[in-house]
Protein backbone atom coordinates (compact mmCIF):
# COMPACT_ATOMS: atom_id res chain seq x y z
CA UNK A 1 0.00 0.00 0.00
CA UNK A 2 1.51 2.97 -1.08
CA UNK A 3 0.04 6.35 -0.21
CA UNK A 4 0.91 9.16 -2.71
CA UNK A 5 1.90 11.98 -0.32
CA UNK A 6 0.24 15.33 -0.87
CA UNK A 7 1.10 18.27 0.98
CA UNK A 8 -1.61 19.31 3.57
CA UNK A 9 -3.96 21.72 2.16
CA UNK A 10 -3.68 25.19 3.86
CA UNK A 11 -7.26 25.90 5.77
CA UNK A 12 -8.63 29.20 4.95
CA UNK A 13 -8.61 31.14 8.10
CA UNK A 14 -10.13 34.08 6.80
CA UNK A 15 -13.45 33.64 7.67
CA UNK A 16 -12.23 33.29 11.28
CA UNK A 17 -12.41 36.84 11.58
CA UNK A 18 -16.66 37.00 10.95
CA UNK A 19 -17.26 33.70 12.82
CA UNK A 20 -15.74 35.18 16.02
CA UNK A 21 -17.23 38.65 15.32
CA UNK A 22 -20.48 36.91 15.12
CA UNK A 23 -20.16 35.24 18.54
CA UNK A 24 -18.75 38.39 20.17
CA UNK A 25 -21.56 40.00 19.01
CA UNK A 26 -24.04 37.75 20.01
CA UNK A 27 -22.83 37.55 24.08
CA UNK A 28 -22.63 41.40 23.30
CA UNK A 29 -26.50 41.48 23.05
CA UNK A 30 -27.15 38.96 25.34
CA UNK A 31 -24.93 40.39 28.29
CA UNK A 32 -26.86 41.93 30.68
CA UNK A 33 -24.97 43.98 33.22
CA UNK A 34 -27.99 44.52 35.67
CA UNK A 35 -26.91 46.16 38.53
CA UNK A 36 -28.97 45.20 41.71
CA UNK A 37 -30.35 48.10 43.62
CA UNK A 38 -31.82 48.10 47.17
CA UNK A 39 -32.61 49.33 49.93
CA UNK A 40 -30.19 47.42 52.42
CA UNK A 41 -31.63 46.50 56.03
CA UNK A 42 -30.10 44.57 58.73
CA UNK A 43 -32.12 42.40 60.53
CA UNK A 44 -31.86 42.13 64.02
CA UNK A 45 -31.22 38.87 65.51
CA UNK A 46 -33.53 36.23 66.45
CA UNK A 47 -34.21 37.03 70.06
CA UNK A 48 -33.44 33.87 72.27
CA UNK A 49 -36.00 31.50 73.56
CA UNK A 50 -35.50 32.50 77.80
CA UNK A 51 -34.68 36.40 76.65
CA UNK A 52 -37.14 38.48 78.71
CA UNK A 53 -38.70 40.61 75.62
CA UNK A 54 -38.89 43.73 77.14
CA UNK A 55 -35.12 44.68 78.44
CA UNK A 56 -35.11 48.18 78.03
CA UNK A 57 -37.41 50.79 78.13
CA UNK A 58 -37.47 53.92 76.49
CA UNK A 59 -38.71 57.13 77.38
CA UNK A 60 -42.22 57.71 75.32
CA UNK A 61 -40.77 60.63 73.94
CA UNK A 62 -37.75 58.94 72.50
CA UNK A 63 -39.52 56.55 70.53
CA UNK A 64 -41.67 57.47 67.48
CA UNK A 65 -44.61 54.80 66.68
CA UNK A 66 -44.79 54.15 63.20
CA UNK A 67 -47.70 51.88 62.31
CA UNK A 68 -48.92 50.87 59.00
CA UNK A 69 -52.26 49.28 58.84
CA UNK A 70 -53.85 46.38 55.99
CA UNK A 71 -55.09 49.64 54.25
CA UNK A 72 -51.69 51.23 53.81
CA UNK A 73 -52.50 54.03 55.93
CA UNK A 74 -50.20 55.59 58.36
CA UNK A 75 -50.22 56.41 62.12
CA UNK A 76 -46.89 58.48 63.56
CA UNK A 77 -47.28 58.63 66.83
CA UNK A 78 -51.02 58.73 66.82
CA UNK A 79 -51.76 61.24 64.05
CA UNK A 80 -53.14 60.04 60.76
CA UNK A 81 -50.52 60.93 58.00
CA UNK A 82 -49.39 60.29 54.41
CA UNK A 83 -46.19 58.89 53.18
CA UNK A 84 -45.16 62.36 51.62
CA UNK A 85 -45.34 63.78 55.46
CA UNK A 86 -43.47 61.18 56.91
CA UNK A 87 -39.79 62.63 56.29
CA UNK A 88 -40.62 66.00 57.45
CA UNK A 89 -42.62 64.43 60.63
CA UNK A 90 -39.25 62.02 61.35
CA UNK A 91 -36.51 65.28 60.61
CA UNK A 92 -38.03 66.93 63.37
CA UNK A 93 -38.48 63.97 65.58
CA UNK A 94 -35.10 63.50 65.55
CA UNK A 95 -33.51 66.67 64.96
CA UNK A 96 -36.09 68.64 67.63
CA UNK A 97 -34.78 71.98 66.63
CA UNK A 98 -37.46 73.66 68.62
CA UNK A 99 -36.75 71.48 72.17
CA UNK A 100 -40.14 70.13 71.73
CA UNK A 101 -40.86 68.22 75.39
CA UNK A 102 -43.05 65.37 73.06
CA UNK A 103 -39.97 64.64 70.92
CA UNK A 104 -36.39 63.01 70.76
CA UNK A 105 -34.63 64.53 73.47
CA UNK A 106 -30.89 63.75 71.30
CA UNK A 107 -30.44 62.43 68.36
CA UNK A 108 -28.76 59.92 69.60
CA UNK A 109 -31.88 58.91 71.31
CA UNK A 110 -34.16 58.70 68.80
CA UNK A 111 -35.79 55.29 68.36
CA UNK A 112 -37.81 54.72 65.60
CA UNK A 113 -40.65 52.14 66.44
CA UNK A 114 -42.10 50.54 63.30
CA UNK A 115 -45.22 48.42 63.32
CA UNK A 116 -46.93 46.77 60.06
CA UNK A 117 -49.77 44.43 59.80
CA UNK A 118 -49.62 41.28 57.84
CA UNK A 119 -52.25 42.96 54.97
CA UNK A 120 -49.91 46.03 54.35
CA UNK A 121 -48.80 45.93 50.58
CA UNK A 122 -45.28 45.62 50.58
CA UNK A 123 -44.63 48.72 48.34
CA UNK A 124 -46.04 50.60 51.29
CA UNK A 125 -43.41 49.15 53.39
CA UNK A 126 -40.69 50.24 51.19
CA UNK A 127 -41.91 53.52 51.13
CA UNK A 128 -41.77 54.02 54.84
CA UNK A 129 -38.54 52.65 54.79
CA UNK A 130 -37.18 54.72 52.06
CA UNK A 131 -38.74 57.61 53.78
CA UNK A 132 -36.89 56.90 57.13
CA UNK A 133 -33.90 56.29 55.31
CA UNK A 134 -34.42 59.48 53.24
CA UNK A 135 -34.48 61.40 56.46
CA UNK A 136 -31.60 60.09 58.03
CA UNK A 137 -29.83 60.93 54.93
CA UNK A 138 -30.82 64.21 54.69
CA UNK A 139 -30.20 65.38 58.04
CA UNK A 140 -26.95 63.19 57.65
CA UNK A 141 -25.74 66.13 54.91
CA UNK A 142 -26.67 68.63 56.32
CA UNK A 143 -24.55 68.03 59.29
CA UNK A 144 -21.89 67.25 57.01
CA UNK A 145 -22.18 70.33 54.89
CA UNK A 146 -22.44 72.63 58.15
CA UNK A 147 -19.41 70.98 59.55
CA UNK A 148 -16.88 69.93 56.84
CA UNK A 149 -18.53 71.82 53.55
CA UNK A 150 -18.41 68.53 51.71
CA UNK A 151 -21.74 66.21 50.78
CA UNK A 152 -22.35 62.96 53.21
CA UNK A 153 -20.92 60.87 50.67
CA UNK A 154 -17.85 62.51 50.33
CA UNK A 155 -16.48 62.88 53.68
CA UNK A 156 -13.60 60.08 54.88
CA UNK A 157 -14.10 57.26 57.29
CA UNK A 158 -13.77 59.24 60.33
CA UNK A 159 -15.87 62.20 59.40
CA UNK A 160 -18.48 59.80 58.23
CA UNK A 161 -18.35 57.62 61.70
CA UNK A 162 -18.35 60.63 63.37
CA UNK A 163 -21.60 61.82 61.46
CA UNK A 164 -23.41 57.99 61.52
CA UNK A 165 -22.48 58.10 65.55
CA UNK A 166 -24.58 61.17 66.00
CA UNK A 167 -27.28 60.76 64.04
CA UNK A 168 -27.44 56.85 64.54
CA UNK A 169 -30.02 54.89 62.63
CA UNK A 170 -32.06 52.77 64.93
CA UNK A 171 -35.48 51.75 63.34
CA UNK A 172 -36.78 48.25 65.58
CA UNK A 173 -39.12 46.91 63.70
CA UNK A 174 -41.77 44.98 66.15
CA UNK A 175 -42.13 41.27 66.27
CA UNK A 176 -44.86 39.95 63.89
CA UNK A 177 -48.44 40.55 65.08
CA UNK A 178 -51.18 41.46 63.99
CA UNK A 179 -52.47 45.12 64.40
CA UNK A 180 -56.15 45.39 63.05
CA UNK A 181 -57.82 44.39 59.68
CA UNK A 182 -55.57 42.12 59.02
CA UNK A 183 -57.10 39.45 56.14
CA UNK B 1 9.37 70.55 -2.33
CA UNK B 2 8.79 68.02 -5.18
CA UNK B 3 12.28 66.75 -4.10
CA UNK B 4 10.47 64.97 -1.39
CA UNK B 5 8.01 63.01 -3.60
CA UNK B 6 9.78 60.14 -5.22
CA UNK B 7 7.41 59.15 -8.56
CA UNK B 8 6.75 55.40 -8.91
CA UNK B 9 7.27 54.57 -4.81
CA UNK B 10 6.25 50.90 -3.94
CA UNK B 11 2.53 50.61 -3.34
CA UNK B 12 1.13 51.16 -0.06
CA UNK B 13 1.12 48.22 1.75
CA UNK B 14 -2.17 46.19 2.50
CA UNK B 15 -2.43 46.33 6.23
CA UNK B 16 -2.01 43.10 8.32
CA UNK B 17 -4.98 41.76 9.62
CA UNK B 18 -3.98 38.30 10.23
CA UNK B 19 -4.45 39.33 14.36
CA UNK B 20 -7.81 39.93 14.10
CA UNK B 21 -8.98 36.78 14.50
CA UNK B 22 -7.09 37.02 17.64
CA UNK B 23 -8.36 40.05 19.05
CA UNK B 24 -11.43 39.39 18.50
CA UNK B 25 -11.81 35.79 20.43
CA UNK B 26 -10.16 37.83 22.94
CA UNK B 27 -12.59 40.21 23.52
CA UNK B 28 -15.12 37.11 22.71
CA UNK B 29 -13.77 35.38 25.65
CA UNK B 30 -13.90 38.18 27.71
CA UNK B 31 -17.83 38.37 27.42
CA UNK B 32 -17.80 34.78 27.72
CA UNK B 33 -16.61 34.95 30.79
CA UNK B 34 -18.26 37.86 32.10
CA UNK B 35 -21.88 36.66 30.79
CA UNK B 36 -23.95 35.81 33.77
CA UNK B 37 -26.85 33.95 31.69
CA UNK B 38 -29.77 34.18 34.29
CA UNK B 39 -30.05 30.62 36.41
CA UNK B 40 -33.89 30.60 37.12
CA UNK B 41 -36.27 31.24 35.19
CA UNK B 42 -38.58 33.34 36.83
CA UNK B 43 -42.28 31.65 37.75
CA UNK B 44 -43.41 34.87 39.51
CA UNK B 45 -44.06 37.85 38.86
CA UNK B 46 -42.16 40.86 40.28
CA UNK B 47 -42.53 44.36 39.99
CA UNK B 48 -39.91 45.77 42.32
CA UNK B 49 -40.99 48.94 44.20
CA UNK B 50 -39.94 51.87 43.29
CA UNK B 51 -37.05 54.23 45.88
CA UNK B 52 -34.74 56.94 46.14
CA UNK B 53 -32.34 55.93 49.20
CA UNK B 54 -31.45 53.20 47.39
CA UNK B 55 -27.78 51.46 47.09
CA UNK B 56 -25.96 48.96 44.91
CA UNK B 57 -25.62 45.49 45.73
CA UNK B 58 -21.37 45.14 45.32
CA UNK B 59 -20.57 41.53 45.26
CA UNK B 60 -22.58 39.77 42.98
CA UNK B 61 -21.33 36.19 43.56
CA UNK B 62 -22.43 36.83 47.33
CA UNK B 63 -25.73 37.52 46.93
CA UNK B 64 -28.89 34.97 46.76
CA UNK B 65 -32.53 35.50 45.54
CA UNK B 66 -35.53 35.23 46.87
CA UNK B 67 -38.36 36.01 44.30
CA UNK B 68 -42.11 36.95 46.11
CA UNK B 69 -44.41 37.48 43.77
CA UNK B 70 -48.38 36.24 42.04
CA UNK B 71 -47.14 33.05 39.82
CA UNK B 72 -47.22 34.39 36.50
CA UNK B 73 -49.85 34.01 33.21
CA UNK B 74 -48.78 30.65 32.44
CA UNK B 75 -48.61 29.25 36.08
CA UNK B 76 -52.17 30.87 37.06
CA UNK B 77 -53.78 27.99 36.24
CA UNK B 78 -52.18 25.99 38.02
CA UNK B 79 -50.82 27.81 41.47
CA UNK B 80 -54.14 30.56 41.30
CA UNK B 81 -52.98 34.34 41.45
CA UNK B 82 -51.58 34.50 45.23
CA UNK B 83 -48.08 35.64 45.90
CA UNK B 84 -45.52 32.94 46.17
CA UNK B 85 -41.98 32.38 47.02
CA UNK B 86 -39.56 31.70 44.35
CA UNK B 87 -35.94 29.76 45.62
CA UNK B 88 -34.04 28.54 42.54
CA UNK B 89 -36.72 27.31 39.93
CA UNK B 90 -39.17 26.02 41.94
CA UNK B 91 -42.14 27.71 44.34
CA UNK B 92 -41.25 27.25 47.77
CA UNK B 93 -42.92 27.82 51.86
CA UNK B 94 -41.59 29.99 54.26
CA UNK B 95 -40.09 26.61 56.29
CA UNK B 96 -37.79 25.78 53.03
CA UNK B 97 -35.81 29.13 53.64
CA UNK B 98 -33.33 27.69 56.30
CA UNK B 99 -32.49 25.25 53.89
CA UNK B 100 -31.86 26.87 50.58
CA UNK B 101 -29.75 29.68 52.89
CA UNK B 102 -27.55 26.20 54.48
CA UNK B 103 -26.87 26.10 50.84
CA UNK B 104 -26.07 28.93 49.17
CA UNK B 105 -23.31 28.89 52.44
CA UNK B 106 -22.36 25.53 51.50
CA UNK B 107 -21.50 26.93 48.29
CA UNK B 108 -19.28 29.41 48.71
CA UNK B 109 -15.70 29.66 51.05
CA UNK B 110 -16.32 29.90 54.86
CA UNK B 111 -14.57 33.27 54.79
CA UNK B 112 -17.28 34.78 52.38
CA UNK B 113 -20.21 33.38 54.63
CA UNK B 114 -20.66 36.44 56.78
CA UNK B 115 -20.91 39.11 53.82
CA UNK B 116 -23.61 36.67 51.61
CA UNK B 117 -26.86 38.86 51.16
CA UNK B 118 -30.28 38.15 50.32
CA UNK B 119 -32.08 40.27 47.64
CA UNK B 120 -35.18 39.55 48.44
CA UNK B 121 -37.14 40.44 44.76
CA UNK B 122 -40.67 41.31 45.70
CA UNK B 123 -43.35 42.14 43.88
CA UNK B 124 -45.24 45.75 45.26
CA UNK B 125 -48.12 44.30 45.02
CA UNK B 126 -47.08 41.30 47.47
CA UNK B 127 -48.56 41.86 51.36
CA UNK B 128 -46.37 42.15 54.11
CA UNK B 129 -47.50 38.71 55.60
CA UNK B 130 -45.67 36.51 53.31
CA UNK B 131 -42.87 38.88 53.50
CA UNK B 132 -42.56 39.02 56.86
CA UNK B 133 -42.88 35.16 57.12
CA UNK B 134 -39.49 35.15 54.92
CA UNK B 135 -37.60 37.81 57.21
CA UNK B 136 -38.35 35.63 60.36
CA UNK B 137 -37.15 32.53 58.47
CA UNK B 138 -34.18 34.60 57.48
CA UNK B 139 -33.60 35.99 61.00
CA UNK B 140 -33.89 32.34 62.39
CA UNK B 141 -30.97 31.12 60.46
CA UNK B 142 -28.97 34.23 60.78
CA UNK B 143 -29.04 35.21 57.68
CA UNK B 144 -29.27 39.31 58.40
CA UNK B 145 -27.52 41.50 55.57
CA UNK B 146 -30.84 41.77 53.33
CA UNK B 147 -31.23 43.86 50.65
CA UNK B 148 -35.13 44.88 49.64
CA UNK B 149 -34.83 45.21 45.80
CA UNK B 150 -36.03 48.14 44.35
CA UNK B 151 -35.44 50.44 41.05
CA UNK B 152 -34.75 53.93 41.51
CA UNK B 153 -37.18 56.85 41.86
CA UNK B 154 -36.47 60.53 40.69
CA UNK B 155 -39.30 62.31 42.29
CA UNK B 156 -38.51 62.36 45.73
CA UNK B 157 -41.28 63.22 48.50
Amino acid sequence: MSKKKRPAAEINAGSMADIAFLLLIFFLVTTTIDTDKGIAIKLPPMPEEDQPQDDLKLKERNVLKILVNSNNQLLADGELITIKELKRKTKDFIDNPAKDPTLAETPQKAVISLKNDRGTSYNTYIQVHNELKAAYNELRNTMAMGKYGKAYNKLNADQTLEIQDYYRQVISEAEPENIGGAQ
Amino acid sequence: MAKFRKDGGKPQPAINTSSLPDIVFMLLFFFMVTTVMRQTDLKVKVVVPQATEIQKLEKKSLVSYIYIGAPTESMKAQFGTAPRIQLNDAYASPKQIPEFIEKERAARSEAEVPFLTTSLKCDQEAKMGLVTDVKQELRRVNALKINYSSSLRTEVY
